[in-house]
């Protein structure tokens, strides 16, 4: 219960239950990263709302010691902008995972990104449901086995980032739960973005789908199968950074080229990241090993586009009401 | 300015005419022919000349059905006259035919030797056929037991409308205000309200303005010199005796939408409304939305679960959040009603009722979903229960239903009804301050603070605005811990509040009035016991049957969940009960599940309100039984 302080510590935003995510989780590192983000966002404590769906990831807003609620199956996205729009000078943001934001909920996702309601989406993508015991998810990887896909799973994949940009999102950003310093960048530019930010978080799930994301969380396989996003400057990855992306005109699709040496392209001919090209971002998001590195950080931010929510609800006036009643066609009976 | 003497449109000067205490009209046609255009312009005229009166539209769930058939079309009805009117009429001594499907369908409604005035123009062999006449009922006899007035309303509002420049089709479509206008004629009604409306909605069409002007007046010249005789005399509904003051008329919908943005004003709230377009509720929004008032805001989710939840999520903030919807609506938002019964925080549901199971009938009323209301949910989720009984009623009860939200903070269905909610009639404008305040105090004390900690008179958690220091907490829809508000899945923690819950709904009988008896005494042979919309007929049959020298009393039920206080002793004092429904028994059971009393039922889903006469003979043969 501590109020704002000059300069809070993430401890600060620990609430004083215990969290009960299974031990390995990366529901842990996510939930620090986001602890230790609010402590330096200089945001009042008691202006944070956490809105929550169902799943493993719904429960961290109890885990917050900020305003929480944990809502029902996919519908948090809707909940949070009752919450907004019922009071928009609080600091909103969401919580959700794949199967909750995407499948049972995906509608509500649709259509709070297009509407840009000013509040954070974070969606843990661990490619399973966890807290229904392993049953594959809408993002799960063809061929996944699961109580209800014994032979393997055979429907294509939904992509979070994808999705979100097709939902007309002006904000959309990837992050890893293995790279806790990577996480809060992301959710420092979610926050500073007015309007609804999408943020994809893997999330590995020890118990049901552990290692989904070992080519991109891996040592020694990371480095070629992930690029991390920086605005403005030459898409380079790899090892040594000895890798780079090119765009094909031909086929309008993207092309790992080698950067230097004899053989490699030079830097200049590489393509520079322009969060703010939308065109660009589809492809960014569409991005997958082995053919191509996963993208890292902020896909797509439109500055341009920002919501413009006023900040003072005042209550019904009885006055304006009266005027209602008797607005129109009104007659008198008798004398006053 | 109209071409006509308002000194004819004098009491006196009717009083000349032959004098009725109450009549029954009902406009009938395609329904691109704008009869309920007609009918609510009608309306507004008798209101102002000083008549009670009730109204029924009823219209296809198609926008445009195909013209001519029987399934398109649409009707309005108005009673109107000088002693109380509580319902639409059960037949229509008037009925206006703007075509044979129109005819056929509306005819077997008719009064005996009603009036029928027939528009000729469109008995054409297509639209006979289409209606499913063999031969023109205006040959055959088959109209003989009654007073026909057959014209050729579209030839001659043709005609009218010459010289104005209008095509063929536009020139057709001024008809319904040629016939609205022989009826203004014929019931001394001053056309020009209508004229001055004519003039505002056509403002940027000088052509459509001056046709449709030109139209109304020729009906309305058509009666002044065709001498219609006894087929269509001129009628005098004397004025009804109105308490002095402001009226207007007023819409069910209407009337939520005022006394929901009231009741926020008295709790001293914002208001978000969040709703999905389903008929018959869209009307709450389309009003609302019209609205600039900074304290509302208004939403148009993306389906029915996302407007209850972020009405939910409105409330939670420290708005108040509302959502409205039909039956079909309802059930979709009825996991998020569970989730505020959890997580108790006030909301009003409005479930403008209609006819079901699935989409059902769309554009009729029915009482179906009271057991939906009262046990729809998984788990055992109490709610506070209302019912408006007439079109002005439903302001107080949306009011009523913000102040139990806020007070006990839980949600409160509102249960309205297609009939309630398209039905007009006249209102005495209240004064906002005959109602008490109840300003919401948020809780700011951090001190002691646990989020589930209960107020010991009402049974309610404190409300606490987010956005307050010292005051954070969580809140969800898992079992939380009696004390601490925390996740709890002890078992003896699960019993306590369940019965929490249960208690703190049934606590709220202390807060609304005990039951009255609308009509007749609190004991006696028989008490005829209704709810919701049915209030108007019900009380008319029971007044008629008590003045044939009947014991019959008549018990209207407003607040259906907790009933009030003493209903189950009322109930005990007669001997037997009749509870009419517009649906296939369900108050019936809950009375006697809940007070073990010899309940009748009486049930009708004809998609229509009960009819006064059915109504006093079920309650003749309950007597005699």
């Amino acid at each position: 219960m501590t109020a704002a302080t000059a300069s809070p510590k993430p401890a600060d935003f620990a609430s004083d239950q215990q969290v009960r995510w299974c031990p390995g989780c990366g529901d842990y590192a996510i939930l620090k990263g986001i602890q230790k983000t609010l402590a330096g966002l200089g945001v009042p404590q008691e202006n944070l709302v956490f809105v929550s769906g169902i799943g493993c990831s719904s429960r961290l807003p109890y885990y917050l010691e900020t305003y929480g609620f944990h809502t029902i199956h996919g519908r948090a996205p809707a909940v949070a902008t009752g919450v907004k729009l019922g009071n928009p000078a609080l600091d909103v943001w969401v919580i959700t995972g794949d199967g909750d934001g995407l499948s049972i909920g995906g509608n509500h996702l649709m259509h709070v990104l297009r509407r840009n309601i000013d509040m954070q989406i974070l969606l843990f993508n661990n490619e399973i449901y966890g807290l229904t015991k392993g049953q594959v998810s809408p993002t799960s990887k063809p061929g996944t086995r699961s109580p209800t896909s014994p032979r393997g799973a055979v429907d294509k994949p939904v992509m979070p980032a994808r999705f979100a940009l097709g939902a007309g999102a002006r904000f959309v950003a990837r992050a890893v739960d293995t790279d806790p310093k990577a996480l809060r960048c992301v959710l420092e530019r979610a926050h500073a973005h007015r309007g609804a930010s999408l943020v994809e978080i893997y999330q590995n799930c020890i118990v049901y789908n552990d290692q989904a994301f070992a080519d991109i969380t891996q040592r020694g396989r990371a480095a070629n199968n992930t690029i991390r996003l920086r605005h403005g400057e030459p898409m380079r990855f790899g090892t040594n950074g000895d890798r780079g992306l090119v765009l094909d005109p031909a086929s309008c699709a993207l092309r790992v080229v080698e950067v230097g040496g004899e053989n490699g392209v030079p830097e200049s001919e590489l393509l520079v990241h322009d969060e703010r090209n939308a065109a660009l971002a589809g492809l960014l998001a569409s991005m997958q090993p082995p053919e191509l590195p996963v993208a890292l950080g902020v896909i797509y931010c439109d500055p341009e586009d920002q919501s413009g929510m006023d900040t003072v609800r005042s209550p019904v006036q009885l006055a304006a009401v009266d005027r209602l009643l008797n607005g129109g066609h009104v007659w008198r009976v008798g004398e006053e | 300015m109209t071409g006509l003497n308002n000194a004819e449109y004098s009491t006196e000067a009717m009083a000349a005419v032959e004098a009725v205490e109450a009549v029954v009209v009902r406009f009938a046609g395609d329904s691109g022919d704008g009869m309920q255009l007609t009918g609510s312009q009608f309306t507004r005229a008798t209101a102002l000349a000083g008549n009670d009166l009730a109204t029924l539209p009823s219209f296809p769930a198609e926008i445009r059905a195909p013209a001519g058939t029987t399934f398109g079309v649409s009707s309005f009805q108005i009673q109107f006259g000088a002693d109380a009117v509580a319902t639409p009429g059960d037949a229509p001594d008037v009925l206006v035919a703007m075509n044979p499907a129109a005819l056929r369908v509306h005819l077997p409604d008719v009064a005996p030797a009603g009036t029928l005035i027939i528009n000729t123009g469109a008995f054409t062999e297509r639209n006979l056929a289409r209606a499913g006449y063999e031969r023109s009922p205006l040959e055959d006899g088959s109209l003989d037991d009654y007073q026909v007035v057959a014209v050729d309303i579209t030839q001659r509002t043709v005609e009218a409308v010459k010289g104005f420049g209008l095509s063929h089709a536009d020139a057709r479509r001024c008809k319904n205000l040629w016939a609205l206008g022989l009826m203004y004629w014929s019931y001394g009604r001053d056309p020009d309200a209508t004229l001055e409306w004519i003039n505002e909605k056509f403002a940027e069409r000088e052509d459509l303005r001056s046709a449709n002007r030109a139209a109304l007046l020729a009906g309305h010249a058509y009666g002044e010199t065709a001498e219609l005789g006894p087929a269509l005399p001129r009628t005098h509904v004397p004025p009804a005796e109105q308490a002095p003051g402001r009226y207007r008329t007023v819409t069910g919908a209407d009337a939520l939408t005022w006394g929901l943005l009231a009741g926020a004003g008295k709790a001293e709230l914002p208001m978000v409304f969040a709703s999905y377009p389903i008929t018959p509720a869209s009307g709450l929004m389309h009003t609302l939305s019209a609205l600039n008032e900074p304290g509302l805001t208004t939403l148009q989710a993306e389906d029915e679960i996302a407007a209850a939840c972020a009405a939910i999520g409105a409330s939670f903030s420290g708005s108040l959040g509302v959502t409205a919807s039909s039956g079909p609506g309802v059930a979709l938002k009825g996991e998020a009603l569970g989730l505020a019964v959890s997580a108790e925080l006030p909301l009003v549901v409005v479930n403008c009722q209609r006819g079901g199971p699935s989409t059902g009938l769309p554009t009729k009323t029915e009482q179906s979903d009271l057991y939906q209301a009262l046990y729809g949910r998984n788990g055992d989720a109490p709610l506070c229960v209302l019912a408006p009984a007439t079109a002005a009623d439903c302001f107080a009860m949306a009011l009523e239903a913000v102040r139990l939200a806020v007070r006990y903070m839980t949600p409160v269905l509102l249960l309205a009804d297609g009939y309630l909610v398209n039905a007009a009639e006249p209102w005495q404008i209240p004064e906002l301050s005959d109602w008490e305040d109840f300003p919401v105090r948020f809780r700011t004390d951090p001190g002691d603070f646990h989020p589930f900690l209960r107020d010991a008179a009402t049974g309610s958690r404190p409300w606490v605005k987010p956005g307050t220091a010292g005051l954070e907490h969580r809140i969800g829809g898992l079992e939380k811990d009696f004390d601490s508000g925390h996740i709890s899945y002890d078992p003896d923690n699960h019993q306590r509040m369940t019965d929490a819950r249960t208690d703190k709904i049934r606590r709220v009988a202390d807060a609304i009035p005990e039951q009255d008896v609308a009509v007749g005494g609190s004991k006696g042979d028989l008490a005829v016991v209704s709810w919701g919309s049915t209030y108007g007929a019900v009380n008319q049959a029971v007044r008629r049957s008590r003045m044939k020298g009947r014991d019959v009393a008549h018990v209207h039920l407003r607040y259906l969940n907790p009933f009030p206080r003493n209903l189950g002793r009322l109930l005990e004092g007669y001997d037997r009960l009749l509870v009419p429904e517009i649906n296939n028994g369900q108050l019936v059971n809950v009375l006697r599940a809940t007070f073990g009393v010899n309940a009748q039922g009486l049930s009708q889903v004809t998609g229509e309100p009960f009819r006064i006469a059915h109504l006093e003979n079920a309650i003749k043969e309950t007597l005699e039984a």
